[in-house]
């Protein structure tokens, strides 16, 4: 699960993380009440408007401005507020239709007095899948694309792996902080900050936090001027106050709805929609379709249970996409029986009663025989499979 | 012989009285597998399903001498149940559960290093070597016996892959599935190298899914190996778009290296019998041995 910047600071905060500060605002008004109590608070001049979508990039497409007085704070979040927010993260890239803002944050200009006396690093936590260990990668490449500093320069991306039993170690802190080639004050900062920052990481179940820009002011101090915090969503039964913090409205709406069901479902761009049990077939599926000439609409998977009620749901989900030209249904019945899921195929498609694209069923497992010859004698326009491979040759014939 | 799983394993069920692990404790019984018994703490002296309730792993071993375990207890505190179990003694350890939190696994895969185990899954399906032990949620019905071994992240297309194989003419000797979660206790590495040390297995397939580099892994040992066994593979997921979770939490394409098709070249180079379409790995396989 993702979170916006803004709330990713908070959790930051919440653990001791020094952060720039700043306030959220829906509407202009409340962003000038923010930008005026933010200079009382902080001493701050100036403020930076930042769009609060679900994609980095935001500076790119005109979403992050800095407003040096009251009418540029006005000026830029009535314009930021509301814009359909183009980053090379958003569905489509710069040349997609964009990501609908609907929150901005003001926040305090953590680079003034002196803009060129600060530094930008890079700091990010994740798991280290290969390792089986959290790994802190840094650098002192800050405030730009990191997939760049990887790829162009690696000398200077640094990674520091943390022992499962004893947690991040002093040492290890230290060694970050001279490695960004900091010493003195900022070198303090910094090892407080790295601490910090990972019980954060730990502490809020998190899969990546990234920092960047990190921050290194003129008077020495760390600070996160940005943060992209992905929470692990099977560990939010630990943290209700986290899972509070889930913004629907940043997900495809669908998909939304999917999940209310406690159905699996990713929305693709092809037009041949499918429903599966299990996410490996599910994906296996999609991959036959493509091989048979189509393309997949979705990935779907329906779970254990497999029953009338659900099937109902998935057809609904599936069919609110106007591209989907075909359904194919692929279930392998071990502990769900063919015959059960078969019967709900049927009474689900009598229930909807207005499903007007082929659908092509395939069942096997436990009662595959009796389960095709429910589809078989049920006088709907389903056609049955038992092979994986039939299947696949009935959706090429319908698509072609 | 076989691997992990035989006729003589001392099963115990961990979760033994919830409703799934009774479910599937009564699948198994049913199929003939040699489950000892169970552990519910609290529960400790009931009978259940015919079989004694234990209260803790500890006592299972010590009464009943049990050596594998399969747990079914829930998310929250399966972390906690598969240590519970390494720290008592129990060899295999297979964790069917679904939806551990990655810093629990994180801290259970370092503590269980110490210990002389072998831990499968967790969010699999389970193994099962057919006609003596299934320790798992798979149909029983689909696995008939014979000498193909299978190892692979999913649960139906596992059911899939037997189903084929044993249409082709062939048959099971163990299948293996290690789970699709990012963190995992026997990568497909350490499973196919089971299979390739046993003398029961001629020939194995490997299905794998986008994400980590598990399957780059296993090619450079199957190649390794001269290839002594013929390895029929497929990877699901060619059509999934980069940087999102298709179902499994490990399933997510991050980089290059992680798609599909990167890891099917590996597979290739490697010399395993690649399969574009999931429907052709029984024909696949009757072609590798021939």
């Amino acid at each position: 699960m993702n979170l916006h910047e803004y709330q990713g600071k908070e959790v930051l905060a919440s653990y001791g993380v020094a952060i720039q500060r700043g306030k959220v605002a829906n509407t202009v008004e409340e962003a000038v009440t923010a930008f005026k109590e933010l200079q009382v608070e902080t001493g701050t001049e100036a403020v930076v408007v930042k769009a609060q979508i679900h994609a980095g990039g935001r500076g790119k497409g005109g979403g992050v401005k800095l407003a040096k007085n009251m009418d540029e704070l006005k000026e830029h979040a009535a314009n930021i507020l509301g814009m359909m927010l183009k980053t090379p993260q958003t569905p489509g890239g710069m040349e997609g239709t964009g990501k609908l803002v609907r929150k901005v944050l003001v926040a305090e200009d953590t680079y003034a007095p002196d803009f060129d006396a600060c530094k930008e690093y890079y700091v990010s936590i994740l798991m280290d899948r290969t390792k089986k260990k959290n790994v802190i990668i840094y650098s002192t490449e800050g405030g730009m694309d990191i997939e760049a500093v990887a790829e162009d320069t690696p000398e200077l991306l640094h990674k520091e792996y943390i022992d499962p039993h004893m947690g991040l170690l002093g040492f290890q802190s230290r060694k970050i902080a001279f490695n960004l080639g900091l010493s003195g004050q900022a070198f303090k900062e910094m090892t407080k900050f790295i601490s910090k920052l990972y019980s954060a990481f730990v502490g809020s179940d998190a899969s990546l936090f990234e920092i960047n820009p990190c921050l290194h002011t003129a008077d020495d101090r760390i600070l996160a001027v940005d943060a992209k915090v992905s929470l692990d969503e099977n560990a939010l039964f630990r943290h209700p106050d986290l899972a509070a913090m889930r913004d629907t409205t940043e997900e495809d709406p669908t998909e939304v709805e999917a999940q209310s069901y406690g159905l699996n479902y990713v929305n693709l761009d092809g037009n041949v929609g499918c429903m599966v049990n299990g996410a490996g077939l599910a994906m296996a599926t999609m991959d036959i379709i493509k091989l048979s000439g189509g393309s997949p609409a979705n990935f779907l998977d329906v779970g254990g249970t497999a029953d009338a009620a659900r099937v109902e749901q998935a057809f609904r989900i599936i069919l609110k996409d106007d591209n989907v030209k075909a359904i194919l249904i692929n279930i392998f019945g071990g502990i769900v029986r063919c015959d059960r899921v078969a019967q709900g195929i049927v009474d689900a498609y009598k229930n909807m009663g207005n499903i007007t694209v082929p659908i092509i069923v395939r069942l096997q497992g436990t009662n595959a025989d009796i389960a095709k010859t429910i589809i078989d004698n049920s006088g709907l326009e389903v056609q049955s499979a038992i092979l994986l491979q039939e299947a696949a040759d009935k959706v090429k014939e319908v698509i072609s | 012989m076989s691997v992990l799983v035989n006729k003589d394993s001392k099963i115990i069920v961990q979760g033994f009285t919830g409703k799934e692990g009774s479910f599937h404790a009564g699948q198994m019984i049913e199929y003939g597998t040699n489950i000892i018994g169970g552990v519910t703490p609290g529960k400790g002296g009931q009978d259940h399903l015919g079989k004694p309730v234990f209260n803790s792993v500890d006592e299972a071993v010590s009464k009943a001498r049990a050596d594998t375990t399969i747990i079914f207890v829930p998310p929250k505190f399966a972390g906690d149940a598969i240590m519970e179990a390494a720290e008592a003694g129990i060899k295999v350890i297979i964790c069917i559960t679904e939806g551990i939190p990655v810093q629990d696994m994180v801290k259970v895969k370092a503590y269980i290093e110490k210990f002389d185990c072998t831990l499968v899954g967790p969010n699999c399906p389970g193994v099962i070597t057919p006609g003596e032990a299934k320790v798992g949620i798979m149909p029983g019905f689909v696995f008939k016996k014979g000498r193909i071994g299978i190892v692979s992240k999913s649960g139906t297309l596992t059911y899939e892959a037997a189903d084929q194989i044993v249409k082709a003419g062939l048959g099971i000797s163990t299948a293996i599935g290690i789970g699709g979660d990012p963190i995992i206790g026997t990568p497909t590495k350490e499973a196919i190298q089971l299979l390739m040390e046993d003398p029961e297995t001629d020939a194995i397939v490997m299905i794998g899914e986008i994400g980590g580099n598990y399957e780059a892994l296993a090619s450079e040992f199957i190649k390794s190996t001269g290839n002594k066994k013929p390895v029929v593979g497929f990877i699901a997921g060619k059509t999934a778009p980069a940087g999102r979770t298709m179902g499994h939490a490990g399933a997510i394409v991050g980089g290059e290296d992680d798609t599909a098709e990167a890891k099917m070249k590996i597979m290739a180079a490697c010399g395993i019998h690649v399969v574009e379409s999931p429907a052709e790995i029984g024909s696949t396989m009757l072609k590798a041995l021939s």
